[in-house]
Parts: C-alpha cells; structure tokens; sequence
C-alpha cells in the first residue's frame, strides 16, 4: 500500500527522524494560515501517489503567505497524470548547502532489506542507479539481528565526512530502519536529507509503501489508505479480498489465479481484443463471491463480452458450474458470456453450463478466440 | 529420480485440524504420499485420515521419522511454524500459507538458511513428483511421470501448462511452484541446479511473470551453468506498470520487471520462449528431439 509524502512524514518524526515542519491543508485559505504561522516564505507540494509531481508542477516554492494562498489554489483540484490533488503540504523552508538520499527496500535477490545510501539526493535516485550505479551505496541488513550502530556510522561515512553532520546522518539512518521495520515497510526512503549550511541534517521529504500481507498488525497504517480515487468497483473487490485492476479494453475476464488471469488478458491480446480488466477470483466458488465479481466486471459499460477461465484444480468443476449459474441468475448482464472450466467433472460441469445456454470451451485458446470475437461484433 | 520430493518423502502436515489441512492432507494421502504425522498445537494424540497428530513439530519428527513439512498454517502464525519445522530437523518445508509478512518470511529464510532446511514457497501450490509423492495442492491428475522438470511462480498456470503438457503426452520428473512473493526460499536458479543434477529430467519449462529480475537471473544461470535445454513462458504482457497484478511480487516498479525484460533476456539466452501456453508442449518436443 502506497501512503502519502505527509503520512510518511508522521511517521518519520513517530521515530525520532528531523522532519522539516509543515501542515497539510486542503484549502488556499488554510495554505495563506499555514504560510503566515511559518513566516510567509514556504514551499506547497502535492500530494498525490505517484512519482513526478515535482516536474508536473505540483511542488512550488512560495515567497509569502499571498503566493503560499495563490500557489496553493493552482495546486488543489490540479490533475497529475489522472489523479486529482486534494491535499497539499505547506512546509517550512530549508536553506540547503547539500543533498543526500537514504532509503531501505526488501531486495529479493539477497531476501533481506538492503539499505541504499548515496550522495546524490535531490534527484532521481533510478536515474542515479542506471547512470553512476557507483554513487550508490548498498548494504544487506541481517533481518533477525537488524542494523548495528557501527553499520549505521559506516553507511554515514560513505555520504559525509564531516563528524558532526556524519553523527547525524548516522542517527538518521538507524531510526529510518526502525520506521521500517515497524511500520513492515516495502520501502522507506528520504530523497533529500540536506545537511543546512548550520550543519544540521533534516528530512524535507518521505516515501513509505507498506507491505499489505502487515496491514493487520498497523491498524494505524492501514487506516491512512487514501481510497478518495478508488472506484467502487475496486472497494467492492478490495472487501472480498480480490485482486482487480480495471484496464481500458472491452473483454472483461474473470479467472482463478494471477499467472492464469495475466496470461489470459495477454491471450486476449494476442488474439486481437483488449483487456478489460485483471481480476483474480481466488479458489473459491463460492457463488456470492462470483456473483459480486460479476457485478464489478460488468458494470464496466466498454466491456462487450465476458471471458470466465477457471482452472478447478481439486474443487469439482461441476460444483464451481452450479455456482456460476446460481450467480448469473442474481445478475441482470447483456453481455455474452464464454465460459472454460477444467478439472475434476469437467464435462458434467459442461451440461450443466449448456442447460442455461451457457456458450463453453475446451480450452484456453478457444476459449479466448471465442470472446475476442463476441466483443468485437456489432451488438 | 526427480527434485525435491520422491518415495523417500516422510510427510508432515502443519495445521492438520483445519479446514485447508484436513482437506489437502485427503488429497495427498489419495494421491499415495507417505504422509506419517500431523502437528497441530493442543491437538496432539487426535488421529486425522488415520494421521496421528502431534502437538509439536520435535515430537512428531522423533515419533515418525517425518523429513519433510507441509504448512497449512494461517498466515500470522506461519513463520514461527516454519522454523519450528526446520529446528525439528526436517530437510524440506514446503510453505503453502499465503499472506505472511514480508519481513517475517526474510526472517525465516536467514534462519532456514543457517539450519541447512531448504523451503519452497511461501504462497506456492507446492511440488509433486508424478507417481512418487504429490506435497502440495495441485490435482494430482493432470500429472504423469516423465522427463520434463516444471518450475513456475505461478499456480493455476501451472495446472495449465500441466494440462497442456498432459494432451500432448509429455510427462514430467519434478513440477514445482515456487510462489509469488516478493521474498521466497526456492529460487528458480535453486530449482535449475537442481533439475540439471537429476537424471530423469531431460528438459526443463520455466513458468515466470512481471515483477523482479529472478527471471533475467535464471537466464544468465542457464548460459553459465546449463546443459539440458530450457523452454520458458512469461506471463503479464499486457499488464501495466505500478499495479500488483495479484501476486504480491507481481508487478512493475520503476521500469523493472517487465515481460519485455524478461522475454529479451530469456531469448538472448538462447531459451524459446513461447507466445502461448499451447505453444510449450512444441517446443519441449523439440527440444527433446535435439538431445
């Protein structure tokens, strides 16, 4: 789960790290308080979840409380690429001397997190690992034993080389893995920690995602989800505990298992039809569950033909039949409908599915072909 | 021969008492795995299919000689179970509980890593040698023994290809799913080594999908280490990038991990990788043919 810059931002001072002041508000007017309260000069940034707001114009520094208030009111309501801003921060100006990035990522090569620090912060830090990789620093984290004060001074020692600030930098770096660990973060990163021309270190920005499988041990975390931009459709599947991502194609799938369902959207593809969607329905044939899930997918009014692909695995395909006719029984949908079942009693569950004229396939690719063709007919 | 699981298999069933459990358990049992206990916490001395259960992995391990585990476990509660398995001193734990958390499952692994336990998964349908053992919950059926060695991040697109496989009469050594989390025990160059050390498998299928770089890895592993030839499939295409496209390590973060990658790294290896799951069965034999 991704959580916005200022979340992060909490979180971050939760732990001890030198958060840079700010306020998060959702008006201009609340932008001018914010701005006067600070001083007048500040800087008014989007929050939004996605990468490249700074370049979009949705991070701007303002000389006084009236362009705090004027730049605050260009920002809220601006679209960045397709999410609406609804929030800014107004936070205190830092006067900078130098940038740093440190950050903490669960690297699967390594199945530990590793820790990357480097001294080019300020900017994009995939650019940096693609163009001057030797400019990043990075150090595998033993999981159980965590980082030692000593890992920490060396990771510091890499970036600054003045003591002072170096301690800092040090300290910064061990509370930024406890906020990681604590929060079962994906990710946690500051891009920049500046060191002022005092010598003082400060975060002026966050970033956490959060590992969803330890959302039920962050109640705290779990409840900062930003759902303003999600559709209902997506709440709907988010509360069964399905995996749906809508696309802008007009064959709707409904499959059992990630692998076979984005093997089945690119199949769609191959055979000259668009996606409609990725939906994972799980191992259940629970036919509620269905039900719902076909709700979501045709309440899409592109979708022009319905893909359902079910691998039965153990489950009887003849009960996950009997559970798809139940379902399409609750659900009202013009949309024809192709149905693959394969598994135990496959052909039994066929009859059944042919009884409420149900059109059927063998296997996968014909199964595709079939929808592929229904979407693309004149209705 | 085969990988990982045979007729030597002595299985244990973690979380044998609940509904998961007791249902998977029938299925392998069915299927004629060896399986010699169960362990459940404060249900021990209670029998499930004729299992007897043990309230601790060290006691059914001592009682039965169990060298493997399957885990059943919840996901809150997997990680302990895990290394409680390991710390009994079975070789293989074989972890199908899906949802632990990610930090929790890298702890497990450094832990696994210094006892010398190997897991496969988390969040896998497990493995089966055909004929020899089923430790997972895969059907059974659509599998019959053979040359080909399967490995794949994936479930149900693994029965497919499996099938796949099956109508063109194509039987397989070893078939292991080694999961889609972010962080897993088994990797897929663990699996080729594996498959390249055993004398039944003949050719090897490698299932992947968007997210990571295990694939690119295993690619440059097939150049350097690899005699027996490698057919592969990648899953995701279409998909785009910054969603999770259901597998917790299934997606596309900043330009890493896509199909495209994947596909030009498998091919520059020389490793066909086929457009369509019904397209593997032909390049398997073809591979088979050139040997």
């Amino acid at each position: 789960m991704k959580i916005h810059e200022y979340q992060a931002m909490e979180i971050f001072a939760r732990y001890g790290l030198p958060v840079s002041g700010f306020d998060v508000v959702t008006s201009p007017e609340e932008a001018r308080a914010a701005a006067e309260k600070r001083g007048g000069s500040v800087v008014v940034k989007a929050q939004v979840h996605v990468g490249g707001r700074g370049k979009a114009g949705g991070v701007k520094l303002a000389r006084d409380a009236d362009e705090a208030e004027r730049l605050a009111e260009g920002i809220l309501g601006m679209d960045i690429k397709g999410l609406t801003v609804e929030k800014v921060v107004v936070a205190e100006v830092v006067d900078i001397d130098r940038e740093y990035y440190i950050g903490i990522v669960v690297d699967r090569a390594t199945k530990k997190p590793v820790y990357m620090v480097s001294s080019e912060g300020g900017v994009d830090i995939e650019v940096v690992a693609s163009e001057t990789p030797e400019k990043i620093h990075k150090h595998p984290v033993d999981p159980e034993r965590g980082l030692s004060d000593a890992e920490a001074a060396e990771l510091a020692a890499k970036i600054e080389s003045e003591p002072s600030v170096a301690a800092q930098v040090a300290d910064a770096i061990l509370k930024l893995y406890a906020a990681f660990v604590g929060s079962d973060a994906s990710l946690a990163e500051i891009n920049p920690l500046v060191v002022t021309s005092e010598g003082v270190v400060r975060a002026i920005d966050a970033k956490m995602n959060i590992d969803d499988n330890a959302l039920y041990r962050h109640e705290d975390i779990a409840a900062m989800r930003d759902t303003s931009t999600d559709t209902a459709e997506l709440t709907k599947a988010r509360e069964l505990g399905m995996s749906f991502v809508k696309l802008d194609g007009n064959v709707g799938c409904l499959v059992n298992g990630a692998g076979l369902a984005m093997t089945t959207m690119d199949l769609i593809k191959q055979y000259g039809g668009e996606p409609a969607n990725f939906l994972d329905v799980g191992g259940s044939s629970n036919s509620d569950k269905v039900a719902t899930t076909l709700e979501i997918i045709t309440s899409d009014p592109n979708v022009r033909s319905l893909l359902i692909n079910i691998f039965g695995g153990i489950t009887r395909c003849d009960d996950v039949a009997r559970g798809l006719v139940h379902a399409l029984e609750r659900v009202a949908t013009d949309v024809p409908i192709v149905v693959r079942l394969t598994g135990t009693n496959a052909e039994e569950a066929r009859r059944i599915l042919a009884e409420h004229d149900l059109m059927t396939a063998d296997t996968l690719d014909e199964a595709v072909e079939k929808a592929v063709v229904l979407a693309g007919r004149d209705s | 021969m085969s990988i990982f699981v045979n007729a030597d298999t002595r299985l244990c069933v973690q979380g044998i008492t609940g509904r998961d459990g007791t249902f998977q358990a029938k299925g392998m049992i069915d299927y004629g795995t060896n399986v010699v206990c169960g362990v459940t916490p404060g249900k021990g001395g209670q029998s499930v299919h004729g299992v007897p259960v043990f309230d601790t992995m060290a006691g059914a391990v001592r009682e039965t000689g169990a060298n493997t585990s399957i885990t059943f476990v919840p996901a809150r509660f997997a990680a302990p179970a895990i290394i409680e398995a390991a710390e009994a001193g079975v070789d293989l734990v074989v972890t199908i509980s899906e949802g632990i958390p990610t930090l929790d499952v890298a702890k497990v692994c450094q832990r696994l890593s210094e006892l010398g336990t190997r897991m496969i998964g988390p969040n896998c349908p497990g493995v089966i040698s055909p004929g020899k053992a089923k430790v997972g919950i895969m059907p059974g059926w659509i599998h019959s023994p053979g040359p080909v060695g399967v490995v794949s991040r994936s479930g149900t697109l693994t029965y497919e290809v499996v099938e796949q496989l099956r109508r063109s009469g194509l039987g397989q050594s070893t078939v292991l799913g080694i999961g889609g989390d972010p962080i897993i025990g088994t990797s897929f160059i663990d699996a080729l080594t594996a498959y390249e050390a055993d004398p039944q498998t003949e050719v090897v299928v490698l299932i992947g999908e968007i997210g990571g770089t295990d694939e690119e890895q295993a690619a440059q592993f097939v150049t350097a280490h690899l005699d027996k030839p490698v057919v592969s499939f990648i899953a995701g295409r279409t998909a785009p990038p910054g969603k999770r496209m259901g597998h917790a390590g299934a997606i596309i973060a900043g330009g890493k991990g896509t199909a495209q990658d994947k596909i030009k790294a498998l091919s520059e290896a020389g490793i066909p990788v086929a457009d369509r799951p019904s397209d593997i069965p032909g390049l398997v034999a073809a591979a088979l043919g050139r040997k």
